[in-house]
């Protein structure tokens, strides 16, 4: 992280602490000289948005909690009183709440940049698993969000969820009891919710930290998949990366603000108004929109412990996808069966969304098994035979080539100085 | 870990098979390191390569020389401290098991059957769980008997359903066996229940018939403290076909 470092303090007092403390230096070679690809798109400003997207997360967390009680009888009404009473409380709640979903539209997005360009190869195998955790640590995080309101879809859903847990043989039930604090979801549960709700954003910070750590060792991937080879491949971090990140983050933030203000429950369930009834199930019970393909994968298994089996393995094999994946060529776009196989498998999950959404019965169920089985078949047995198969593309010798060839396609009439052939 | 094994006991020792070898001495303890300031030996130390075919030699010599004191006092230490942190760990865990208050409330309870009209399907709660009870019809408990149960997914007579004597009171625990939702009463293809969450179906004597769940529903203990009364929490005593 410090080989870029060319940073002179100027005043006395910088010059004092960069010899005691060198944080301006550490943060000069991260974020200002920084090398980046001269290349990166617009997918690749999905991480900025990210950690601009925890910040929001937790700083209107944190002013929540303090007017949320996390009690049984008075969760529900104190959600109630911070829409009604509390100062600009129905903004700070809609905030979060809209603000968990354009969380994970941001990480999806994030994912499928890593997918398509191949983010995760050698050598950023680590980087790519640590994004998996935090993928993981952000499930994990919502669906305990989402208990805290006490609605029905809250306990519900709390139901449905710890007892996922009860398939694991012999140890399942105790395992669930342990984890209620009760003979069923109750007031226990939901004090423990609150607090490692109140914990985990701060768990994911700290792996975020590790993230960019491992992505500022091996450097980023960009559209070519080719490394940077010469200075002439990459821009420095700022400005050109810090202002298109901040370009998009407003962008980004337009669509945010329209949900907030515009239709701030589209993405919820109507049923999280009735409070909690631990004796009647909703007629209908859905997972918030960004757990649905899984969702849909466990229904779509008529096996109670095969079905939580494909739960959990269709998150944890995206972490093997390094090994996973056979072929040298990163990018998709010089990779033509390996692009048409992943888009597919984008618009399948996309489908199982869906039928996540539907109720588990006819048609719906066995749509739901073919597009689990392509989910899986593609992780499993088309990635590892494609690298072996497929004929890929040539590569462009450097990024500043490919930059230049496309230039000239383009019939872009200026060019930089730096390289007038292509 | 080595290194700090062979300085405790090396020290005042001849290495003869080090000799033996034909391997530089040095590195073999940090005493005669330090002593002789050799910076190939502080090299050594950090595990570049001579020092990798030292330790090998090093470690020959360790597992055949007598543990010292010091050796002992280190594997006594770790081993109280690595029993300490494990035993942290009992309270740490212990906590978020069911705590005193929500045990004294699961203790048993009483349910008066006779306002229950025939056909009727009532919910009580006991620990916090409901439990169905169904005043079956004549029609309800025929078809439950008639089942060839040998084929269903989780085999049950209807006889081992219910208390003997007592074939007309279904009693279970109205939790899905899937992952936990509530069944609704009357609904589905087999007179019992039908779970609107992953649509799992239930007979008359409330087992699995259709859909993921993998077991019948459970059957709370209970037993009949009049004909016309029921304690919930509280195992029949002549019957062994009740399961917790």
């Amino acid at each position: 992280m410090s080989d870029h470092s060319i940073y002179k303090p100027q005043s006395a007092f910088m010059q004092w602490l960069e010899r005691r403390l060198p944080i301006a230096g550490l943060v000069h070679s991260s974020f200002v000289v920084y090398p980046t690809p001269r290349n990166l798109n617009y997918w690749w400003t999905f991480g900025g948005i990210l950690t601009f997207m925890l910040g929001v997360q937790i700083v209107t967390g944190i002013v929540l909690a303090m007017h949320y009680t996390p009690h049984v009888d008075f969760a529900f009404n104190s959600v109630e009183s911070i829409m009604r009473d509390v100062n600009f409380g129905w903004l700070l709640r809609y905030l979060h709440a809209n603000g968990a979903s354009f969380f994970f539209v941001a990480v999806y997005a994030h994912i499928v940049r890593g997918m398509y360009y191949g983010s995760y190869k050698e050598p950023r195998e680590v980087l790519w698993i640590l994004g998996v955790i935090l993928f993981l640590l952000m499930v994990v995080t919502g669906f305990m969000g989402y208990v805290l309101p006490w609605g029905q879809m809250s306990f519900w859903a709390a139901t449905v969820i710890t007892n996922l847990f009860s398939a694991i043989p012999l140890v399942g039930d105790p395992i669930v009891t342990w984890l209620w604090g009760g003979y069923a979801v109750g007031n226990p549960t939901l004090n423990r919710f609150y607090s490692l709700h109140y914990l985990l954003p701060f768990a994911i910070a700290g792996v975020v930290v590790l993230h960019i750590w491992a992505l500022h060792v091996v450097g980023q991937n960009n559209p070519t998949g080719v490394e940077p080879k010469a200075d002439k491949d990459t821009v420095a971090f700022t400005p050109y990366a810090t202002v298109k990140d901040a370009f998009f983050i407003g962008v980004f933030c337009l669509f945010y603000a329209w949900f907030v203000f515009y239709i701030p429950n589209y993405l919820g369930h109507s049923d999280n108004y009735i409070p909690a009834n631990p004796g009647q199930t909703p007629t209908h019970i859905v997972p918030e929109w960004y757990y649905l393909p899984f969702y849909a994968i466990l229904r779509a298994i008529p096996n109670k412990l095969l079905g939580v089996i494909a739960l959990g393995a269709s998150i944890i094999l995206l972490a093997f996808l390094p090994w996973l994946d056979t072929s040298r060529v990163r990018s998709a776009n010089y990779r033509p069966l390996y692009r048409q196989f992943l888009i597919v498998f984008f618009i399948v999950v996309i489908g199982l969304g869906y039928l996540g959404s539907q109720p588990p019965e006819g048609g719906y169920v066995i749509a739901a098994r073919i597009l689990t089985a392509y989910y899986f078949a593609f992780l499993l047995i088309v990635l590892p035979l494609l690298g072996l198969f497929e004929a890929t593309k040539p590569l462009p010798n450097s990024i500043s080539e490919s930059v230049l060839r496309e230039a000239l396609a383009a019939g872009a009439s200026a060019l930089p100085p730096t390289g007038a052939r292509a | 870990m080595a290194h700090l094994h062979s300085r405790g006991k090396g020290a005042n020792k001849t290495p003869p098979d080090c000799v033996a070898s034909g391997l530089p001495q040095v590195g073999r303890d940090g005493a005669f390191r330090r002593r002789t300031g050799v910076p190939g030996a502080i090299r050594s130390a950090d595990g570049s390569k001579p020092a990798r075919r030292e330790e090998g030699v090093t470690v020959t010599t360790i597992s055949a020389a007598e543990p010292s004191r010091r050796d002992f006092l280190y594997i006594a230490t770790a081993t109280v401290g690595a029993v300490g942190a494990a035993a942290t760990l009992v309270p740490l865990v212990g906590q978020m098991n069911p705590d005193a208050s929500t045990i004294a409330a699961g203790a048993p309870v009483e349910v008066d059957l006779k306002p229950i009209a025939e056909g009727q399907i009532v919910q009580v709660f006991w620990r916090s769980k409901p439990i169905f009870i169904f005043h079956r019809t004549k029609q309800d408990i025929e078809r439950a008997q008639a089942v060839n149960w040998q084929t269903l997914r989780d085999p049950a007579p209807d006889s081992a359903r219910v208390l003997p004597g007592h074939e007309q009171w279904l009693v279970v625990v109205g939790i899905c066996t899937h992952l936990g939702c509530i069944p609704l009463p009357h609904q589905g293809n087999y007179d019992g229940w039908f779970c609107p969450c992953h649509g799992s179906q239930y007979d008359s004597a409330g087992r699995i018939r259709q859909g993921p769940a993998p077991l019948n529903l459970p059957l709370p203990p209970y037993q009949f403290v009049s004909d016309a009364a029921i304690r919930i929490g509280e195992a029949a005593p002549a019957n062994n076909k009740v399961r917790t």
